[in-house]
């Protein structure tokens, strides 16, 4: 059977069930003292990762993430999902607001050659930029083919196939390996971490480095320049005829 | 539950939801004054926005009053870690039958000042006045709550997981509550809950409220590996993320929904000694055979509660005489209550006396004399008929 190796890419976010509040300097959203978790998509990746072990498709699962120190616990969560190893792309918590899809992608393109892995895993997108490209530029730096927003994924002899969720439906792809796939919704659900493995993981191994030992360049050419809420939506006016309503539109202009 | 707040014959209904205000919050010391209508689930809303949380929370949260709530003393799932009403209350306006207002409502920790009026108008179910006012400390908002559902060998590992929480948890321990394998398939059955862990006899939902992320995951850590390694526990998992902690307490919390579609659901609520809990609910299966659809104890296990429910196809009077006195009479026997936090109502006014003795029920209607002899507040319930 097909001795492969995956790559699954995690990433710490703020937990998907908190209210979000941005800061005053309005630089950015508060993190302090906010509950982290992994990103829901990412938790994808990891799961069909852990699956693909264990129908013997592929042999390690090795996670790994970008930032600061607290990104080890999530790379713990991976492990005590399945993953074999971590990997920790140590980033100083200053820094961190910087690093971005392209920055991640490079850390992740050298990784995959490093390790030489087949399959690179990520989640579609992370649920707080959205930015839904880290994914499709590891491809583009590795030159591997890519099968993104995932809802299934098949080993067929030496290829891979994906189906797609697209806007007119599902499209399927034959990519010949290595590759890179971005998970989306459908593709699986998440197995919740048990104990036993919970325990083990504490002793499975993550490795620390810096992207400069990769000999990466995390530098940005973009700049935050403000963090503001979405306007608050006014209170809306309810009239009692159909001839108020257009009474209304022509008061203030619509119609 | 028990019919408490149900008209049954010629009464007039009073209801308070427009009295909806909040009358001042401080946030310091993070005491709430509000009107009696204020719905419990926007009371947390609006003192977790200002860094503090409701001492209380059930299921009806989205519905109830907090003067319900305070007329009903309800105890709910974070009794275990902020106690009771009796405790968190620190004052009530409460309007009494002859229309005088008894305000009481101060907003001090402390006050030895005579008898403490207020105590027995919680949990009077409304039969000695009605609660209009309440003021009410509130705990900090903790920054870390963590959330383990763990399967159990036996309910003697149950009792020594919780002995082991308790020491090992210590102050972070906020729930503790257990289930029954007949609970996890009916959950599994009905509502299509997917089970997390091995399948157990028992399982247990341990969750932790502190205010370092850290220091709470460490400590935690230590239990799961102690109970896990001296085979208290056999399986169970951690809530990694917010979703999965609200998805392994809604095993719990939807126990009683599942239960509805099974049938019919003989309910019962009684508060025994831990060592014995398990055993009223092993008797009884015992006792009903295949009378029964099925027999499964669940509940608040850290404040010595049990929920023992009885599911049928239908209602039958045979079923019910197999069940009453006999789940009364064991509860006494063990100097149980046989209502531990949903109160007497109608339906179970008339056993009042399987846990308390005479002289009491004798005070009880002397203080009803007292202040309602109209009988005007709540009649027909909460006390049996005066001999």
């Amino acid at each position: 059977m097909a001795e492969l190796r995956a790559l699954v890419a995690v990433k710490r976010v703020i937990d998907f069930a908190v209210k979000i509040r941005v800061k005053p300097d309005k630089t950015g959203v508060v993190t302090d003292g906010v509950k982290h978790s992994m990103n829901p998509f990412c938790e994808i990746a990891v799961e069909e990762a852990v699956r693909l072990k264990e129908k013997k498709l592929v042999k390690e699962v090795i996670a790994v993430s970008c930032g600061p120190v607290q990104c080890q616990e999530t790379i713990r969560t991976a492990l005590a999902m399945g993953a074999d190893r971590g990997i920790h792309v140590e980033v100083p918590a200053a820094e961190a607001d910087r690093v971005g899809p392209l920055q991640v992608a490079r850390v992740l393109a050298k990784l995959a050659e490093r390790e030489k892995v087949d399959l690179v895993l990520l989640g579609k997108q992370a649920i707080d930029d959205d930015c839904n490209q880290t994914g499709q530029m590891t491809a583009g730096l590795l030159d591997w083919p890519q099968g993104t927003f995932a809802s299934q994924v098949t080993l067929e002899g030496a290829k891979l196939k994906v189906e797609r969720e697209i806007d007119g439906g599902l499209e399927t792809l034959r990519l010949k390996l290595p590759a890179v796939v971005t998970t989306d919704l459908r593709l699986n659900e998440p197995r919740y971490a048990t104990l036993p493995n919970i325990m083990k993981a504490k002793k499975k191994k993550i490795e620390v480095i810096k992207a400069s030992d990769l000999g990466v360049d995390l530098s940005s050419k973009l700049t935050v320049v403000s963090v503001e809420d979405p306007p608050q939506r006014t209170a809306g006016v309810k009239v009692e005829t159909t001839e108020d309503l257009v009474a209304k539109l022509k008061e203030v202009g619509r119609i | 539950m028990v019919g408490g707040s149900v008209p049954v014959f010629d009464e007039i209904i009073l209801s308070t939801a427009l009295m909806n205000q909040v009358i001042s919050f401080h946030d310091v010391s993070g005491i709430l004054v509000c009107q009696a209508g204020c719905v419990l689930e926007e009371l947390n809303h609006y003192v977790q926005e200002r860094g503090f949380i409701m001492p209380l929370d059930l299921g009806a949260k989205g519905s109830c009053h907090i003067g319900g709530n305070v007329a009903t003393n309800a105890g709910g799932l974070r009794f275990l870690r902020y106690g009771s009403l009796r405790g968190t209350v620190l004052g009530l306006e409460v309007v009494l039958a002859d229309g005088t207002v008894l305000d009481c409502l101060t907003s001090l920790r402390k006050d030895n000042t005579g008898y403490d009026l207020k105590q027995l108008f919680i949990g009077s179910e409304g039969t000695l006045g009605v609660i209009t006012a309440v003021s009410i400390s509130c705990p900090p908002r903790p920054k870390a709550v963590n959330v383990a559902f763990l399967g159990c060998p036996g309910f003697a590992e149950v009792l020594q997981a919780f002995s082991t929480c308790k020491g090992t948890l210590g102050e972070i321990l906020s729930a503790f509550e257990f289930m029954d394998a007949e609970c996890m398939q009916l959950v599994g059955q009905h509502l299509h809950l997917a089970r997390p862990v091995r399948e157990s006899p028992f399982y247990i939902l341990v969750e932790t409220s502190g205010s370092s992320a850290e220091h709470d995951a460490e400590k935690l850590d230590g239990f799961l590996e102690q109970a896990l390694g001296s085979g208290l526990v056999t399986d169970g998992t951690v809530g990694t993320d917010q979703s999965k902690a609200q998805s392994l307490w809604a095993l719990r919390e939807r126990i009683t929904e599942a239960l509805s579609h099974d049938g019919y659901v003989f309910k019962y609520d009684v508060s025994l000694p831990v060592e014995r809990f398990y055993d009223l609910v092993s008797d009884l299966r015992a006792r009903l055979g295949p009378r029964a659809k099925h027999v499964v104890g669940y509940g608040h296990l850290g404040d010595g509660n049990l929920h023992l429910n009885v599911t049928a196809e239908a209602f039958s009077t045979a079923l019910l005489g197999a069940l009453e006195p006999y789940v009364y009479t064991w509860t006494a026997a063990q100097r149980g209550s046989v209502s531990a936090e949903h109160g007497l109502g109608l339906r179970k006014k008339d056993v009042l006396g399987y846990s308390k003795p005479p002289t009491a029920v004798q005070l009880m209607w002397q203080l009803k004399a007292l202040l309602d002899p109209r009988g005007l507040l709540n009649p027909y319930k909460t006390l049996p008929a005066h001999a």
